[in-house]
């Protein structure tokens, strides 16, 4: 039977058992861990995780399956927080409709760079992607409709409110609500692997002549996964600024994002779905505690960290630490 | 709006660009040997400008005094760079070569932070100061002076690039590297040359800066980033086609400034990148 056959007739939802369990044991104690009363400090480091793991995965959407390197995703984060923090400051819109508004308007403006920037190939669309970001930066600092460089002031409520979506008390909501982003989009990110699109962007990615001689419509594709990967970004950025409420552009444009989210994915695994989830689980630990360590000293220590590992990486293990894994976890079994 | 007014930031654009043109030409040689974008190519900059900063500091010389040290110092930073991290991702793929200058690049700038604070510093009283009018137009003479200098350096590279055998050999290099490794010219060092040239390119505009422009680790930035607008521009890989970028580029930032609003020149020239890349995308002028 030729391979065709064979991956029609795998289902999309056939993952082992053994795999299944490990997953689902994993979530059921990520939904317990706030019970057992854990330290704020535990909960802002899982908080960071999650959003860190979902912004790499994002990034990997675009920069793994499709294989288009952004320099400049971080542009989608700043514009998701200012979407739901505007609508909020201005109208009075919940943040909860401020997220669905921001994952759409990024929805619009990644097709709209993305239709004469995605025909770019390689260094081309890595420098215009740098370019696009530092300008979206730029454009918010100035723009005095979105309060300039001062940024917005988004009015504290005196209590807990979840219209508002802020939780002054406990960091335990925040906590739920990134833990529920956290899992719909890697969910997202699985099944996109698997379905018909996973394989058409890897080969977009593998070889593009090829794939357009198969009739894959290259630039369709890539617009579809860069608007995708920026409606992931867009609820990380809108979460993100109800969970520190202060959005500056210097803060919500930080070139920092569009690092991090390269450096995840490629030290995790470039191109897995499960490869932004490790690199997240090694790395932002270890930022976070770098960063209390060295706190006030030098300020730059995790960056200098995050530039070793990213020429590291690159230098001894291109592929990233996933690959470590024995390959029968990585690629599916062929059904005999 | 006069005329005037105009001709001087016609002429203050000009000047700028024939320092772009010099620092988009290391980077535009580096490409063109072994295709290769040197994220850290800003960062370099940044170290070329520190190099002549603390040689003033601590020995006293002026930045024009000591453009030879630092010529040696960033061309070593460059062979160094070739040997412990380019010369291993040679072969790897264009998303392992990104990563890889890109993370050279966050290093260098985090490690300058570190080393010698966020603080923006200046050299006091340099060589070169003051400026000169002509008919009611200001030149400010480090700039005049940089600018000179950098076309001369500029003129100089071009032709060791083409008429010297060293130059050819790396022209020889940069169009079939295995070719020219059988006419017997060592590819890895060639590739060692060509850092060592670019980034020595960077030190002359780098040092000729230092005693007009602020001194900080996030200096190099938009430098960077104008260089690589200059290299799409001027055609990857083209070194004349640099200079033309150059000026272009320093034009489009001072009239534009002039003109429409000074806060968004950094658009104006991303705006000419996305524009040459999309509808020309070998750029202006071709290779070599």
């Amino acid at each position: 039977m030729s391979d065709l056959n064979l991956a029609k007739q795998e289902p999309v939802f056939n993952t082992n058992k053994k795999m299944t369990f490990v997953i689902l044991s994993f979530l059921a104690f990520l939904i317990l861990l706030p019970l057992i009363g854990p330290s704020k400090f535990l909960l802002h480091l899982m908080i960071m995780i999650f959003m860190h793991a979902v912004i790499s995965q994002s990034w990997n959407i675009i920069g793994g399956f499709s294989g288009q390197i952004s320099l400049g995703h971080g542009a989608f984060f700043g514009i998701g927080a200012y979407v739901s923090s505007f609508l909020y400051v201005e109208f009075g819109l919940t943040p909860w409709i401020g997220i669905i508004f921001g994952i759409i308007i990024c929805a619009i403006i990644a097709i709209l760079i993305g239709i004469p920037m995605l025909r770019l190939s390689g260094h081309y669309f890595a420098i215009a992607t740098l370019l696009i970001g530092i300008s979206f930066q730029i454009i918010f600092q100035r723009w005095e409709l979105v309060g300039a460089a001062s940024g917005l002031w988004v009015p504290l409520t005196s209590e807990d409110s979840i219209y508002a979506m802020q939780f002054h008390g406990s960091k335990v909501p925040y906590y739920y609500l990134f833990l529920i982003f956290f899992v719909i989009i890697f969910f997202i990110a699985w099944i996109i692997n698997r379905s018909k699109l996973g394989y058409r962007l890897r080969a977009v990615r593998d070889d593009a002549q090829a794939a357009q001689s198969l009739g894959i419509d290259i630039a369709k594709y890539k617009i579809i996964a860069f608007a995708i990967s920026a409606m992931m970004m867009a609820p990380m950025g809108s979460l993100f600024a109800q969970y520190i409420l202060i959005i500056d552009p210097d803060r919500m444009f930080n070139f920092e994002i569009s690092i991090i989210a390269l450096l995840i994915t490629v030290l995790g695994g470039i191109g897995y779905v499960w490869g932004p989830l490790i690199g997240t689980i090694i790395l932002i630990p270890l930022a976070e505690y770098a960063r209390i360590f060295f706190g006030g000293t030098g300020g730059a220590v995790d960056l200098m960290v995050y530039g070793i590992v990213l020429m590291i990486i690159c230098i001894f293990r291109p592929s990233g630490i996933i690959s470590f894994l024995p390959s029968n976890i990585l690629h599916r079994k062929k059904m005999r | 709006m006069t005329a005037q007014i105009i001709l001087q930031a016609v002429i203050t654009g000009l000047l700028m660009g024939l320092i772009y043109a010099l620092i988009a030409s290391g980077l535009s040689l580096i490409f063109g040997l072994m295709e290769i974008v040197n994220f850290a190519h800003g960062e370099h900059l940044m170290l070329a400008m520190f190099t002549s900063f603390w040689l003033w500091a601590l020995l006293g010389l002026d930045p024009i005094v000591s453009i030879p040290i630092t010529i040696l110092v960033l061309a070593f930073c460059g062979v160094v760079t070739h040997y412990f991290l380019i010369r291993y991702i040679l072969k790897a793929k264009m998303l392992v070569q990104i990563c890889a200058t890109f993370g050279l690049a966050i290093f260098i700038r985090s490690f300058a932070q570190f080393l010698w604070t966020p603080d923006f510093r200046n050299i006091s009283k340099p060589m070169l100061e003051g400026r000169i009018e002509i008919s009611g137009i200001f030149i400010g003479q480090p700039q005049f002076t940089a600018s000179i200098v950098c076309l001369l350096a500029f003129i100089g590279l071009y032709w060791f690039v083409t008429k010297t055998e060293t130059g050819l050999a790396l022209q020889a290099t940069s169009q079939d590297r295995q070719a020219a490794e059988i006419l017997g010219v060592p590819s890895n060092r060639m590739f060692a040359l060509g850092w060592g040239i670019g980034l020595g390119c960077v030190a002359i505009a780098g040092s000729m800066m230092s005693s007009y422009f602020y001194i900080f680790p996030d200096v190099g930035i938009n430098f960077s980033l104008f260089a690589f607008v200059a290299v799409a521009l001027g055609g990857f890989g083209s070194i004349l086609g640099c200079l033309y970028a150059g000026i272009i580029i320093g034009l489009v930032e001072s009239l534009g400034g002039l003109l429409i609003d000074p806060s968004y020149k950094l658009l104006y020239v991303f705006a000419i990148y996305l524009l040459v890349v999309i509808f020309k995308p070998q750029g202006i002028f071709g290779r070599y």
